[in-house]
């Protein structure tokens, strides 16, 4: 039970796929200008990298190693055609947000990452948890990249407003520097940053 | 007509940089940028690959997967758009397949040398969000061709500036905590806000 537990919790703190393994940076840094499609991006990546997972895990024996990408890509391709499918028809706004990003799973190197370091190695129930788990670890870099950048780039979260803004009447004056996109670069830096000073195993050497 | 090409080149190069203002083919920037001249193989890479992968999709959206273009098999109402996904990075993976073995064959020393950024080149962003932009603007095909080459070009450029960088920060004292990745992301961070410079110009 332990080992279950480790599986679907150490990629959070201990080994984030963004902070820790340098996987699925792309997207990360593109999406999160706002909390909701950093929400939709995140649903979107756990469910691929889950459900490719499994399906990888299940015909690992099946697959010859020298076409493997070619197979991996495949199904992975295909469950990001779900995923942006069932995007499309129910949150279409912010499908338009995400623009070419939703399609970017495909080579979003968390999934084929996990599928090649754990999927073909392990059975089918543990490869699936662990896809959750990373998926988890995704979204807590996202989340909190977007909430960040949506509360002092706008003053609000999820369109809420929190801080009222100036040109409303409020206090508050946005910072456009939030909004921008590099903005989300030097916010990971930082979360890099107390991550490795929490957990001080993490720094690399020089 | 010359100029709206050379317009869209230098648009891709400066102010649409792959790298520093979409985060494209981040991971492979970020772990292949620690010495210039793996680098400079890598962005060698990206600009062949681009270069012919853009087009030969533009191809195929153009020809069988848009809305009406079956035409010519007698199939005018047939949308094949959603299969686009599958078939551009099928594409990708089949030419940096038939790219290795034709450099292994004919340039084997440009091919040592590019080493093993060849095969990772299939899971760079850069390649397939190029095809994903290039549908979505609707390019023609000369238009594909020169922002293909020039998307390449600005990977290229991102990547080749942040080894230069990075080469030099071996001798800068980092904080323990933020030594390496931290301080490559805050790094792309100020060269990304360099690179705002370039945008809204128009030529």
């Amino acid at each position: 039970m332990s080992k279950v537990r480790s599986i679907l919790l150490d990629p959070i703190f201990n080994d984030n796929p963004i902070a820790k393994q340098i996987l699925g940076i792309c997207s990360a840094l593109a999406v999160t200008s706002k909390l909701e499609t950093s929400i939709v991006m995140a649903l979107a990546v756990i469910f691929v990298v889950a459900f490719s997972n499994l399906a990888v895990s299940l015909i690992r024996h099946l697959i010859p190693s020298s076409i493997r990408i070619i197979v991996e890509m495949t199904i992975i391709a295909s469950l990001v055609i779900i995923a942006d499918q069932i995007i499309k028809a129910y949150a279409f706004d912010v499908s338009k947000q995400l623009s070419v990003y939703v399609g970017l799973i495909i080579t979003n190197c968390i999934i084929m990452g996990r599928a090649e370091a754990f999927a073909l190695k392990n059975p089918p129930v543990e490869s699936f948890i662990d896809g959750i788990g990373n998926g988890l670890g995704y979204t807590f870099v996202l989340l909190a990249v977007g909430a960040v950048r949506e509360l002092f780039g706008a003053g609000k979260l999820l369109g809420y407003t929190v801080f009222s803004i100036n040109t409303e009447g409020g206090w508050y004056m946005p910072n456009g520097l939030f909004v921008l996109s590099p903005s989300a670069f030097i916010l990971i830096g930082l979360l890099i940053w107390i991550i490795r000073t929490w957990k001080p195993e993490q720094v690399e050497e020089e | 007509m010359f100029e709206h090409y050379l317009s869209l080149f230098i648009k891709s190069i400066f102010m649409e940089n792959m790298a520093l203002a979409f985060f494209l083919g981040m991971c492979t920037f970020l772990a292949v940028s620690k010495r210039v001249d793996t680098a400079i193989g890598l962005g060698l890479a990206v600009v062949v690959v681009q270069g012919i992968t853009m087009p030969v999709n533009n191809l195929l959206y153009n020809n069988v997967l848009r809305k009406g273009a079956l035409d010519w098999a007698g199939l005018p109402d047939v949308d094949l758009t959603f299969l686009g996904l599958i078939t551009y990075i099928g594409v990708i993976a089949a030419m940096v397949q038939i790219l290795e073995m034709t450099l292994d064959k004919f340039v084997p020393r440009l091919y040592n040398s590019l080493g093993i950024f060849l095969p990772l080149i299939t899971v760079n962003c850069a390649i397939l969000g190029g095809s994903l932009f290039m549908v979505e603007r609707d390019y023609t095909f000369p238009e594909s061709v020169v922002f293909g080459f020039g998307s390449g070009i600005s990977f290229a450029l991102a990547v080749i500036a942040l080894a230069g960088i990075r080469e030099k920060m071996k001798y800068s004292n980092v904080p323990p905590g933020l030594r390496g990745l931290g301080i490559t992301f805050i790094t792309v961070g100020l060269m990304a806000i360099a690179f705002m410079i370039f945008s809204g110009i128009q030529l």
